[in-house]
C-alpha cells in the first residue's frame, strides 16, 4: 500500500533512540539500564517512600525510568504494587514482563512469583520460610530475612514495618547496583526536616544491602550503570504540572470537590499558591479556593467566577463530569469560560478509582443535554499537562467556553522523566474580547452575543465595570442581544454561530503531532497518555519490519490535519484505552470516515498501556487483514 | 413568553436619591408573572430598597435559578448584569461570582422549590461558607411554572387548589438557617413592603449570608381558602417580633438611638440595624432563643415575621479565606506568575 506523504509537522522527539534489538544485551549476558522490576507490598505499610526513592536514586544516576503506581482504593491494608521500568533508550511505557519481583505481601505470593518472567528473579523475605508450592524451577529465588532484622534493629511495630521497606531497598541497591551515595544524599534530602530518622533509614538501607552482598553474587546480570541521560529532565507527576499550569496561567478561582484520582491536583495547586500567593507580610491570599460540596457546585462556583472575570478551574474525573454535565451546557451556551481537568479514571459509574483509562472522551467531547460540542485538550505526559493547562485558560476566555483538559490517572499520579518545566516571562494571557468601561461608554448599545467579525466569537462584558455593559445572562433561549426569546430564528441565529466558534476554535487547539515513517503501510493513531507506549511500539514495529505513519491528537475539535491523516491512509488503526472504542467513534463521527478504514486497538483493563499491547494488536489485526 | 422593555418614561417631579437616580433607574424588564403574584411586590421592595440605599446599579450582580422566582431577576436593575443559573445552583454561582469579585453587591432571588427540594444542598452550604450576599426566598408553598404541585415548604394540612391535602412536613428554611449557622436570618411578607424594604437593605449590608425567607403568594395555584400560604392565611397568623429600622453610615447615628425599649444592633461598616418596640423576652442576637421563638409560635399556628436573627461580626467566605481586599478577578498577571526564574528553582526539587 502506498501512502501519500504529508509534511512533517514535528520533528521527533529527541529523547527516546530506538535501539536495535529493543533491549540491550551486554557482553556478559548483563541486561544494563534494561530491566523492569515491581515490588508488591500493603498499602499503608510506607513502601511508597522506599519505592520513590529507588526511581530517584535511578534517575538521578542519569538514567531513564518511569514509576507505575498499581494501588486499591482503600487506605490501609490491601495490595499494592509499584513498578520501576529502566531504560537508557528512553522507553519509559510501561511493560508487563518483570525481570524481577520484591514479594513483600503474603497476601499476594503466588500472583508475584507468577509474575516475574521466566529466568528473572523473586526477592522474598525469607523470615519465614516460603510456601513450597510456590516455587518455580525457571525463577530465581532471593530470600532476604528483612523482618527478622528490622525486629533485631528497631524498635516499636510501627517503625520496624517502615523500615522493611528501605532494607529491601537496600538490599535491591545491591543486586542492582544502584549507587549508595545517590541513595544516602536521597535519604538525607528527604528527612532534611526530620534528622532522626536519616540515622534509622541508613541502618534498615545497609541492613538489606550488606545482607545481599554477603548472601548473593552482587549485582544481578539486570543491573544499572550511570549515564548522562537524564540532564535537563525532571520526574514529575501531571496533577502537579497541571496545578502548576494554573499558577503560571493566572488563575485566581478554583474549586472542587475531592475525587481520586484529581484530588492531588488542586492539593498541590494549594501548595503553590502557599508559595506564591501568599503576601509574607499580611498573609493575604491572592487566589480563593472553594472546597465545593459536590461536583455540581463546583462547577457552579467556577462557572460564576469565570462570568465575574477570574480565571476559574476545578479537577475532576469522570463521575464528576457526570455531575456538572448540566453546569456545562450552560456555560457552553451562555458563553462563560471555565477550565475542567478531567484525571480520567476507570468507568463506568464508580467503576475502579484509581485504575487509569480513557472512557470519558465520548462524554466529554458532546457534555450535557442539547446540542453541546467542547474544547478538549489532551496532553501525553506531565510536561503537557503545565503547558496544556496554561493553553486552556487562554483557549477558554479566547471562545468564551468550558474547556477540559482531559488526563489520565496513569498521567495524574504517577512521576514520570520529562524535560524540565520552563516559562517564558513574555507570556501574557489571552483574556479574550472583553469590553472596557471606556469603550462601553461610547457605544450606543452592547449587544452581548452579536459577532462583528465572522470567528463566532462575540465580545463579553464584566458585571460592576459599566452600566452599559450590562446583560442578562440566561440559559434560556436568548438572542444575540442576551434578549429572552423563542423565536425560531432569533434561536437559530445564536446556535449557528456557535457552531462557527467552535470550527473557529478547532483551528486554535495543539495541532496533532505526526510522525511519518519511508514505506509506512497504515496509520496508527492515539491521543494523551499512551504516547510513551505508542512512540516505543511504531518504533519496535518499524524494526520489525511494519512501517506506520503515527498520528498524535492533542486537541478537540479535530482540526482539517486529523481528518487528512485519515483520508491518506487507506487503514488506520486507533488506538485507545476504552472498551467501545470511543476515539474511533469520534473520529468517524468528526471526519466522516469510515469505520471500516479505521482499525480499533483498545485495552481498557485500567493499567497503562504498554508497547507490546499495541504491537499485538497491530500484528493481530493485520493477520485478519491478509487473511 | 417574550421579554417586554418598559418604555423609559420619566416624570420630572420623581424624588431622586443621592447619585441623583430615581426609583424608575432601579425597575427592569415588564413583569411576565400572573397579576397579583406576590413576586411583583418582593421585585417592587428590592427596588425601593435600592433606591434607598443609592445602590450603584452596574455594581450589583442578580443570580437566580429556576422557577417563577427565579424570573424576578429580570424585573428590577436592570443596569445590573443578571444571571439565570440552572435549577436549585444559583448558589454555587453566586459563591463564584463573590470569589471573583467581592466588591460586587451579589443580590440572590431563588423560591422554595430552587431553595428547599432540588437546591436544598447548595442554600445549606452557602450558608456554611457564608458568602456574602442578600438571599431572597420568594415562598409560596407551591410549583407555579409546571402548575401547582406542593413545594418542600407546603405545610402539613395546606389545601391544593384541587383538593388534595399535604402530609408531609415542611422544610422551613428560617429554623433550617438559624439551625446552619446563618449568620442572618428574616422572615417577611410580599404584602408588607414597610416591613420587607428595610429588612432588604440590612440584608443588602449584612457582612455574611443574609437569607430572607419572604412569604409571598401564588394568586393562580396557592390563594385558596385552605392554602397557609394565600395572602388571607398569611395576615391572619403574621406575628411581627418587631418593626426594623436600617439607618445607614451616611446618616447621623444619633438617630438611631431613640429612648424606649428599642435595641440597636451595630453593623460591620458602621450602619445600624434598629430593632423597635421588641418583645421583652426577644433578642435577635440570640440564636437559640430565635429558633425556639419561631418553633413556639409555628406551634400556635402563627407566622412569626421580622429580622429574626443577625449577627455582624461573624467572618464572611473571604474573611475565612483571608482573601486579599481587591477583587481577583482585576488583579495584575505580574502579581500572580511567579515567573521563570522561580520555575527553574522549583525544578531542582524534581531532579
Amino acid at each position: 500500500m502506498r501512502v501519500a506523504r504529508i509534511d512533517r509537522l514535528f520533528p521527533e522527539s529527541p529523547s527516546p533512540h530506538p535501539s536495535t534489538n529493543g533491549r540491550g544485551h551486554a557482553d556478559d549476558g548483563a541486561r544494563v539500564n534494561d530491566f523492569a522490576f515491581k515490588v508488591g507490598t500493603v498499602n499503608g505499610t510506607g513502601s511508597a517512600s522506599a519505592n520513590s526513592l529507588l526511581l530517584q536514586s535511578i534517575f538521578r544516576m542519569g538514567i531513564p525510568a518511569s514509576g507505575k503506581n498499581v494501588f486499591p482504593s482503600n487506605i490501609q491494608g490491601l495490595p499494592t504494587w509499584y513498578e520501576i521500568r529502566v531504560n537508557r533508550d528512553g522507553y519509559t511505557a510501561r511493560t508487563p514482563d518483570f525481570d524481577l519481583v520484591v514479594a513483600m505481601n503474603p497476601a499476594t505470593y503466588a500472583r508475584d512469583v507468577a509474575e516475574v518472567r521466566s529466568g528473572g528473579w523473586l526477592l522474598y523475605d525469607s523470615s519465614w520460610p516460603l510456601d513450597a508450592a510456590l516455587h518455580r524451577d525457571d525463577v530465581i529465588f532471593i530470600g532476604v530475612p528483612l523482618g527478622t532484622m528490622c525486629i533485631e534493629a528497631f524498635a516499636g511495630s510501627r517503625e520496624r514495618t517502615l523500615m522493611k521497606n528501605i532494607a529491601y531497598a537496600g538490599a535491591l541497591a545491591a543486586l542492582l547496583d544502584i549507587d549508595m551515595q545517590v541513595i544516602g544524599d536521597s535519604i538525607r534530602a528527604e528527612f532534611a526536616k526530620k534528622p532522626k530518622l536519616i540515622d534509622s533509614n541508613f541502618t534498615a538501607l545497609h541492613l538489606g544491602y550488606d545482607y545481599a552482598r554477603e548472601h548473593y553474587a552482587c549485582p544481578l546480570p539486570i543491573r544499572l550503570e550511570p549515564m548522562d541521560a537524564t540532564r535537563g529532565h525532571v520526574l514529575l507527576d501531571g496533577n502537579t504540572a497541571a496545578a502548576l499550569g494554573c499558577v503560571y496561567a493566572g488563575a485566581t478561582v478554583g474549586a472542587w470537590y475531592p475525587i481520586t484520582p484529581a484530588t492531588s491536583l488542586m492539593d498541590a495547586f494549594i501548595r503553590f499558591c502557599g508559595r506564591y500567593r501568599v503576601d509574607p507580610e499580611t498573609g493575604e491570599r491572592r487566589y480563593c479556593i472553594v472546597q465545593a460540596e459536590d461536583e455540581l457546585a463546583a462547577a457552579g462556583v467556577v462557572i460564576g467566577a469565570g462570568w465575574a472575570g477570574a480565571r476559574s478551574f476545578t479537577p475532576t474525573a469522570g463521575p464528576g463530569i457526570s455531575l456538572m454535565s448540566e453546569f456545562i451546557g450552560l456555560a457552553y451556551y451562555t458563553e462563560i469560560p471555565a477550565v475542567f481537568f478531567d484525571v480520567q479514571r476507570t468507568g463506568p459509574s464508580t467503576g475502579m478509582p484509581t485504575r487509569t483509562q480513557q472512557g470519558d472522551l465520548m462524554s466529554i467531547a458532546y457534555a450535557s443535554h442539547g446540542d453541546t460540542k467542547h474544547i478538549a485538550l489532551f496532553p501525553s505526559d506531565p510536561a503537557e499537562c503545565f503547558h496544556f493547562a496554561v493553553e486552556a485558560f487562554d483557549l477558554a476566555e479566547r471562545f468564551q467556553t468550558p474547556v477540559f483538559v482531559v488526563s489520565d490517572l496513569d498521567i495524574g499520579m504517577n512521576d514520570w522523566m520529562v524535560p524540565r518545566l520552563e516559562w517564558d516571562d513574555s507570556y501574557r494571557p489571552n483574556r479574550g474580547e472583553v469590553v472596557t468601561a471606556e469603550q462601553l461608554e461610547a457605544m450606543q448599545r452592547f449587544s452581548r452575543y452579536l459577532d462583528v467579525d465572522g470567528d463566532g466569537v462575540a465580545a463579553r462584558s464584566l458585571p460592576g465595570v459599566h452600566a452599559k455593559g450590562a446583560y442578562f445572562t440566561r440559559g434560556s433561549g436568548h438572542d444575540k442581544h442576551a434578549v429572552y426569546t423563542e423565536d425560531a430564528d432569533a434561536y437559530t441565529e445564536v446556535v449557528d454561530r456557535l457552531v462557527r466558534k467552535l470550527e473557529t476554535a478547532a483551528r486554535a487547539v495543539p495541532a496533532p503531532e505526526i510522525r511519518l515513517r519511508d514505506g509506512a503501510e497504515a496509520g496508527i493513531v492515539a491521543l494523551g497518555g499512551t504516547h510513551a507506549a505508542m512512540v516505543e511500539a511504531v518504533d519496535r514495529l518499524a524494526a520489525e519490519g511494519v512501517a506506520l505513519d503515527y498520528m498524535r491528537i492533542r486537541g478537540f475539535p479535530f482540526d482539517a490535519p486529523v481528518a487528512e491523516f485519515l483520508r491518506r491512509h487507506e487503514r488506520t488503526f486507533v488506538v485507545e484505552q476504552n472498551r467501545d472504542g470511543q476515539l474511533r467513534s469520534l473520529l468517524m463521527l468528526e471526519t466522516g470516515i469510515g469505520g471500516d478504514r479505521l482499525l480499533s486497538i483498545r485495552d481498557y483493563g485500567g493499567t497503562p498501556l504498554s508497547a507490546r499491547r499495541v504491537m499485538d494488536g497491530v500484528h493481530a489485526q493485520l493477520a485478519e487483514v491478509a487473511a | 413568553m417574550t421579554s417586554i422593555a418598559k418604555p423609559p418614561v420619566r416624570h420630572p417631579g420623581l424624588e431622586r436619591n443621592e447619585l441623583g437616580l430615581t426609583r424608575r433607574d432601579y425597575e427592569g424588564a415588564m413583569s411576565t408573572l400572573c397579576a397579583g403574584c406576590g413576586h411583583d411586590s418582593v421585585t417592587a421592595a428590592l427596588v425601593q430598597a435600592c433606591f434607598e440605599l443609592s445602590v450603584e446599579p452596574h455594581r450589583v450582580a442578580k443570580l437566580s435559578g429556576i422557577g417563577c422566582s427565579s424570573k424576578t431577576t429580570a424585573y428590577f436593575l436592570r443596569q445590573a448584569h443578571g444571571f439565570n443559573a440552572v435549577h436549585g445552583r444559583m448558589p454555587a454561582v453566586a459563591t463564584g461570582v463573590n470569589a471573583a469579585n467581592r466588591q460586587l453587591q451579589i443580590v440572590g432571588i431563588s423560591g422554595d422549590g430552587d431553595s428547599l427540594s432540588i437546591g436544598l444542598g447548595q442554600l445549606s452550604h452557602a450558608i456554611r461558607r457564608n458568602v456574602s450576599m442578600l438571599y431572597v426566598l420568594e415562598n409560596n408553598g407551591v410549583y407555579g411554572l409546571t402548575k401547582g404541585q406542593f413545594s418542600a415548604s407546603a405545610d402539613v394540612g395546606s389545601k391544593a387548589k384541587r383538593g388534595e391535602s399535604n402530609r408531609q412536613k415542611p422544610i422551613d428554611p428560617v429554623l433550617l438557617a438559624l439551625t446552619l449557622g446563618a449568620t442572618f436570618v428574616a422572615r417577611s411578607f410580599s404584602g408588607d413592603k414597610a416591613q420587607l424594604v428595610p429588612i432588604l437593605k440590612a440584608g443588602m449590608k449584612h457582612r455574611g449570608f443574609a437569607l430572607i425567607d419572604v412569604i409571598s403568594p401564588c394568586v393562580t395555584f396557592n390563594d385558596h381558602e385552605g392554602s397557609t400560604k394565600s395572602y388571607l392565611s398569611t395576615r391572619e397568623r403574621m406575628q411581627e417580633i418587631a418593626p426594623v429600622d436600617f439607618i445607614p453610615l451616611t446618616h447621623e447615628i444619633r438617630a438611631a438611638y431613640q429612648p424606649g425599649d428599642a435595641l440597636t444592633v451595630p453593623m460591620h461598616d458602621g450602619s445600624v440595624v434598629r430593632f423597635r418596640k421588641l418583645a421583652e423576652d426577644y433578642d435577635p442576637t440570640d440564636r437559640d432563643r430565635a429558633y425556639v421563638h419561631v418553633k413556639e409560635h409555628q406551634g400556635r399556628g402563627e407566622v412569626v415575621t421580622g429580622l429574626l436573627y443577625i449577627e455582624d461580626d461573624a467572618e464572611d467566605m473571604h474573611a475565612l479565606n483571608r482573601t486579599i481586599a481587591s477583587p481577583l478577578y482585576d488583579l495584575p498577571y505580574e502579581t500572580l506568575c511567579p515567573g521563570g526564574a522561580a520555575l527553574e528553582e522549583l525544578m531542582k526539587e524534581f531532579e
